[in-house]
């Protein structure tokens, strides 16, 4: 574009403050997008949750266990296509409350039948089969304590105490697994459920609750209620939903994340807001003489309109791009806080952001435009002479 | 003296009425004014006689209250302001007595200006301003900022930018007004060239008899009115 | 005129000409609002959630937990384990006997009213001794329960949050249904959150009739403490740990209470940092602006510091007011209002109020002005290095 450099000339016409300008839509961009990251690790499993998963767990509540018996009952069931059954383990490695790991005892077949997601290599899911006390870790956990695969680990349960004939619970890693997508959990410590078992010394028998795998998304719903009527009116009665909505209800309870964050963001936005308005409007505000050049060699009021909103816009997007830019960057090499298992930023915030920038451009640039359009040329002649 | 020149600028009757506040001023009352090609016309008068008011109306910067101002084949007053630019920009040079460059481009930046009006491609451009600043002298400055150039030599970007699209008309409102004795007579002598030599029509408003002796005819205005005698 | 005098008469001068300026001077008195107000918005957060947690604790009161029990869920205490700590040195006593309440603490899933998906609730089940260990449970609305009987009482933080808890209303677990026959208080605190209901009633429904988790006493005063925790550590029929109430709380709400408050921190730092290149700009205009005055006032003779110096009064003018703005709005806006999240320890629910306390305030103040300083000293030097020349020349 031809006028390009006129544009850049207007906003190199005071450096400094376009700079400072700059600088401030770039930290208001930095949060917007470090705000879309938290609110996606509290969130983000809802998307991530499998289309084909429901969660059953005791109706009365998540923390009161079920029989073992149920999964020949549930697996045996229409349109069950898989069953994996989970327990809250709640390992501490090292006796320290802050190396608190999620542990699971599964039954390795059923895990990797119902979470796909986790990639490992073969000989690896071999090991985990063929040994009594492996256990495999994701790849966030393993590299926050720099286990390796080979390493005996002892952990302690929060909740289960000893096990029978040892001081605390060991495992040997045969496994390190990845996630399929960047938001994937690995954080988690799977270890086998018949080693569990045996060696806890309370509440044999009973687990904490079911992963079920369904053959057809769409009657998730129909399943679901099919399976508690299975169970109704039993001394263990369940309540089965699709995982995506155990998820969202999970952060619920945290709070409503999502109301916090856009009330913060709206803030922030209307301060740029009237930051870049007034920059703009100061800048038109001191050249309406060359406003007013433009316009008596020949540029038309549309034209000088559109320059002015140009110029806004471009320090908009080059502040709000630089924003996004350095935020993501810092999401993606940072350590994440401890109560976040998965921290990055998500596609739909860069693209919001992205448009958020044109628009503020554009709506702290109109009324200055707008005042330039309607400059008149004597007038604005006049004050030079 | 027989002219066999061609009638450039028609001003028949024009008047302009100004509101200040509920006071009506009429600045100019009742104006007739013929400029034929090739002319050099110098328009005197004391201060708030209604020179640059004038030189508005030709220049499509304002409209009459009444009457009608031609330019060549244009009825100026009758053209809308979209129209009106787009007829200044292929007729028109203008020169102001500050120069009115835009300082955060370079003297060939300035220059191009007007051509970025057209669409001639980069390269034309190009060709247009280096000969635009080579006609007024200053081809080694292409690349200063205005802040670096003296006022001699930013009202002579000022010019090369007037004149890089080739119009019609060059009008100056008071273009050695802010220039010493030596700088502005150096400017006076690069318009009479461009008139002498290059027949450009030039109308300049000015206060300064030295000025205005270099032009090819001047006229006084004074109360609204013109006269070919000064007022005294 | 002596440099004090010049600094004033500066100033005021300055400060009168902020009118001419207004657009720029409230651009950044509204920046500075804006990060103030949000940074008091979220520390209330942090304050409210600390303050039910923790300001409801008393001195007087200790809880003792299986021994490496992080939270009360996962501990377990026999019947007769809660005996004999009950009959521990230390303890209040009244004409019933021992001030010593044993306790079982479960999880019921109810929609939370503001969301409408399910949450945790807390349920705890007490022995009548509960109401007089802890010392400052009110019954506001209805009656306490009947021991023996499926009544439960709940907590007014816990009735406001969740669906289903009103007086009267009737809560099915499993295949028992229980009446909620009162609403209780407790000044503000942590109970507040919880439904309660007769232990030996609960635990069967619970499968637990194994026993208890946790044991409240009151103790006798509060140097009483040490005795106490020494005679169950000697005992060695027992592996328990024993805490009082505050240091219990404190531990249960840490990781959320440093979750909120390193966020609100790193959120309002880069408010701040953005609010500084605002009043930056603002100043940097103010200056520019203003070159032929200053250098005028140069010229009558005033001097260098003076010059410095108002500038920077009224930059600092400009952001305390800017904050006073931010920090009564959050105040307005926030304070007292009600909210509740989830306690990472027990996976349970806590109500708790936004807390905008005269602290945080002073601390918003505070950053306020050290935006103010910070984002006028720059522009102030460089006012008073201006040439007077050439600044006299300047339109």
């Amino acid at each position: 574009m031809k006028f390009l450099h006129l544009v850049w000339a207007g906003l190199k016409r005071k450096k400094l403050r376009t700079v400072l300008t700059f600088l401030s839509v770039m930290v208001a961009f930095m949060l917007f997008a470090f705000l879309g990251s938290i609110k996606a690790a509290f969130t983000g499993g809802v998307e991530l949750a499998g289309q084909d998963r429901l969660m059953l767990r005791h109706k009365i509540s998540f923390i009161m266990t079920l029989p073992q018996s149920y999964y020949a009952r549930i697996k045996g069931m229409e349109g069950v296509k898989a069953v994996c059954h989970n327990t809250w383990f709640g390992g501490v490695y090292q006796d320290k409350p802050e190396n608190m790991i999620f542990t699971c005892p599964v039954v390795p077949e059923d895990l990797f039948e119902m979470f796909p997601e986790f990639i490992i290599k073969p000989e690896e899911k071999q090991a985990f089969q063929n040994t009594r006390i492996g256990a495999i870790v994701g790849r966030k956990s393993a590299a926050r304590f720099g286990w390796k695969i080979g390493d005996r680990i002892p952990l302690k349960s929060a909740i289960w105490g000893q096990p029978s004939g040892m001081e605390q619970w060991e495992f040997e890693i045969v496994g390190i697994y990845d996630g399929a997508k960047k938001a994937t959990d690995t954080t988690g410590f799977y270890f086998r459920y018949d080693y569990f078992e045996e060696a806890r010394q309370r509440d044999k028998g009973m687990v904490g609750w079911y992963s079920i795998k369904i053959s057809d998304p769409d009657r998730a719903a129909e399943i679901a209620a099919k399976i508690d009527d299975e169970f109704a009116n039993s001394p263990y009665e369940t309540k089965t939903e699709a995982e995506a909505a155990f998820v969202q209800g999970f952060a619920n309870q945290i709070g409503d994340i999502g109301a916090i964050t856009m009330a913060v963001v709206g803030a922030v936005f209307f301060t740029i807001l009237i930051v870049a308005g007034n920059t703009m409007g100061q800048s038109v505000r001191e050249r309406t003489e060359e406003l007013g050049v433009l316009k008596a060699i020949g540029f038309t009021n549309s034209r000088v309109l559109i320059l002015v909103l140009l110029e806004s816009c471009l320090l908009a997007i080059l502040g709000g791009f630089a924003g996004l830019g350095l935020a993501w960057l810092i999401v993606e090499t940072m350590e994440p806080p401890q109560m976040l298992p998965t921290v990055y930023m998500p596609k739909p915030t860069l693209v919001a952001g992205a448009l958020f920038a044109l628009a503020l451009g554009v709506v702290a640039g109109i009324i200055p435009a707008w005042q330039a359009m309607r400059l008149q040329i004597a007038e604005a002649l006049r004050r030079g002479g | 003296m027989s002219d066999s020149r061609k009638t450039l600028v028609q001003i028949d009757r024009v008047t302009r009425t100004f509101m200040r506040g509920s006071e009506k001023i009429e600045v100019l009352a009742g104006l007739d004014l013929e400029v034929k090609e090739a002319e050099f016309l110098a328009l005197m008068g004391p201060s708030g006689s209604g020179k640059s008011t004038l030189l508005n109306l030709i220049g499509g910067l304002d409209r009459p209250s009444s009457g009608s101002v031609q330019i060549g084949a244009d009825r100026v007053d009758q053209l809308s302001d979209t129209q009106l630019a787009h007829w200044r920009a292929r007729h028109i040079g203008f020169v102001f007595q500050f120069y009115n460059l835009l300082p955060a481009l370079t003297a060939e930046r300035n220059v191009e200006l007007p051509l970025l009006l057209t669409h001639l491609s980069k390269a034309d451009r190009r060709k247009h301003v280096a000969s635009a600043l080579d006609a007024v002298g200053l081809s080694h400055r292409v690349k200063a900022f205005p802040r670096t150039l003296s006022g001699g030599e930013q009202q002579r970007v000022g010019i090369a930018r007037a004149i890089v699209t080739d119009p019609t008309v060059l009008l100056c409102d008071e273009p050695t007004g802010d220039l010493d004795r030596k700088s502005g007579d150096e400017i006076l002598t690069l318009l009479q060239s461009l008139n002498k030599d290059h027949g450009k029509t030039i109308i300049m408003v000015t206060h300064d008899p030295h000025a205005s002796a270099r032009a090819t005819r001047t006229v006084h205005l004074d109360k609204g009115q013109l006269s070919d005698k000064p007022v005294d | 005129m002596s440099t004090f005098r010049q600094i004033i008469a500066v100033a005021l001068f300055n400060l009168r000409s902020i009118p001419e300026r207004l657009g720029s001077a409230l651009t950044a008195a509204i920046g500075i609002a804006g990060v103030v107000g949000v940074l008091v918005g979220v520390l209330a957060i942090a304050e409210g959630f600390r303050a039910s947690l923790v300001n409801s604790a008393s001195p007087e009161v200790a809880i003792v937990l299986r021994e490496g029990a992080e939270n009360e869920m996962a501990s377990g205490l026999a019947r007769d384990v809660t005996r004999m700590i009950a009959d521990a040195p230390g303890i209040a006593r009244n004409a019933s006997g021992a001030l010593a309440s044993a306790e079982l603490f479960v999880i019921i899933n109810l929609p939370k009213r503001s969301t409408n998906t399910d949450a945790n609730v807390p349920l705890r089940g007490i022995q009548q001794t509960a109401y007089d260990v802890r010392g400052n449970i009110k019954i506001e609305q209805g009656r306490p329960f009947e021991p023996g009987k499926n009544e439960v009482i709940v907590g007014a933080g816990a009735v406001r949050s969740f669906a289903g808890l009103d007086l009267g209303s009737e809560v099915k677990m499993g295949q028992v249904t229980w009446k909620v026959v009162g609403v209780f208080s407790a000044a503000g605190g942590v109970a507040e959150s919880e439904i309660w209901a007769d232990a030996d009633v609960l635990a069967p429904a619970y499968n637990r009739s194994d026993g208890f988790q946790s044991v409240a006493v009151r103790l006798e005063s509060k140097d009483k403490f040490q005795e106490f925790e020494d005679a169950l550590t000697a005992d060695p029929r027992l592996t328990v740990k024993t805490q009082l109430q505050a240091d219990f709380y404190a531990e249960q709400s840490k990781m959320m209470t440093t979750f909120i408050t390193t966020i609100g921190f790193f959120i309002a730092s880069l408010m701040a940092v953005g609010a500084l290149f605002g009043a930056l700009n603002t100043m940097y205009s103010a200056v520019a602006g203003r070159t032929r005055e200053i250098s005028t006032l140069r010229a009558l003779g005033f001097g260098r510091g003076p010059v410095v110096v108002s500038i920077l009064v009224e930059s600092v003018v400009l952001s305390l007011a800017g904050g006073a703005i931010g920090a009564l709005a959050a105040y307005l806006l926030f304070d007292g209002y009600r909210a509740s999240t989830m306690n990472f320890s027990s996976f349970s629910q806590v109500t708790f109020a936004f807390s905008v306390t005269p602290m945080l305030l002073l601390m918003a103040i505070m950053f306020a002005t050290l935006i103010g300083l910070v984002g006028g000293i720059l522009p102030a030097i460089r006012a008073a290095r201006l040439p007077i020349a050439s600044g006299l020349r300047e339109s």
